[in-house]
């Protein structure tokens, strides 16, 4: 993984979380802005994806667990697609909070990729 | 009436409690499944916790998205009780008794490595459970929701 990649993709994983949350507490329904921002994490996501490919062909290979690894990117690739389906098929204001959960669940778990690419404990 | 919109309000957050018990579900399973793969001889209890969990919240998720059918009801039930035991009786253990969960399994200190997500979920599932009786609704308000 490329630290600073991954950071500017927690920070906006973060930033559409709290958008959608926010914006879903006050009652809007799921709209182009927040269906927008989940789609900009899962095309970095996308990104992230080409890059854990590439990286340990580039010199950059994992300390840690590559299958580990790959569970956390796939299942995080997954939940943004996930949320905006439910968002198209029922457009309560809970699918736009739901967006908002997921795009953090997205973030906690690329922390938890770079913890496992880059730091070991055992 | 008073009572329409509170209650209609409720069904939203139910959604959103299905869904967080759905990424649960995905988590656990996940994770599991690579602790099982590649280290199930370290530590079989705890590992196959995991799995168990992993399942648990695969059924709970499943009755809570059905618990509008009677038989389904009765599932979610069962497996958030059994959840909130699982997360309390390891929670506990873990602490007292360290030498038997060395590795993590999601129930470990309450949930910790979850942001104690497991710990406040079921008692959660369980509110919208006791406010969601499927006999106590009148057969139009389900019918309502089902559309």
């Amino acid at each position: 993984m490329i630290l600073w990649f991954t950071s500017v993709q927690i920070v906006v994983a973060v930033a559409a979380g709290l958008f959608a949350v926010i914006v879903g507490l006050m009652g809007r329904r799921p709209s182009d802005y927040t269906v927008g921002a989940l789609a900009v994490v899962e095309l970095l996501l996308i990104v992230q994806v080409i890059v854990a490919i590439i990286a340990p062909l580039a010199g950059n290979p994992p300390t840690g667990d590559l299958l580990e690894f790959w569970v956390y990117l796939i299942s995080a690739v997954l939940l943004p697609l996930g949320g905006v389906t439910w968002a198209l098929l029922e457009r309560s204001r809970w699918s736009t909070v739901i967006l908002g959960l997921l795009a953090f669940a997205v973030a906690i778990m690329l922390w938890r990729m770079e913890v496992i690419w880059t730091i070991q404990v055992a | 009436m008073t009572t329409t919109q509170p209650r209609s309000r409720m069904t939203g957050i139910g959604r959103v409690l299905v869904i967080v018990y759905a990424v649960m579900a995905l988590a656990a399973t996940g994770r599991s499944f690579v602790q099982i793969v590649r280290r199930f001889d370290e530590a079989p209890l705890a590992y196959s916790l995991s799995a168990l969990a992993a399942v648990v919240y695969v059924i709970a998720t499943l009755g809570l998205v059905f618990a509008r059918r009677r038989g389904w009801y009765t599932v979610a039930w069962v497996a958030i009780v059994f959840e909130l035991a699982g997360v309390l009786v390891v929670g506990v253990l873990s602490l007292t008794v360290p030498e038997l969960f060395q590795h993590d399994s999601v129930w470990s200190v309450f949930g910790r490595g979850y942001l104690f997500i497991p710990l406040v979920l079921p008692m959660f599932g369980i509110w919208w459970l006791r406010v969601h009786r499927p006999a106590a609704r009148p057969a139009a308000k389900t019918a309502e929701v089902n559309a």
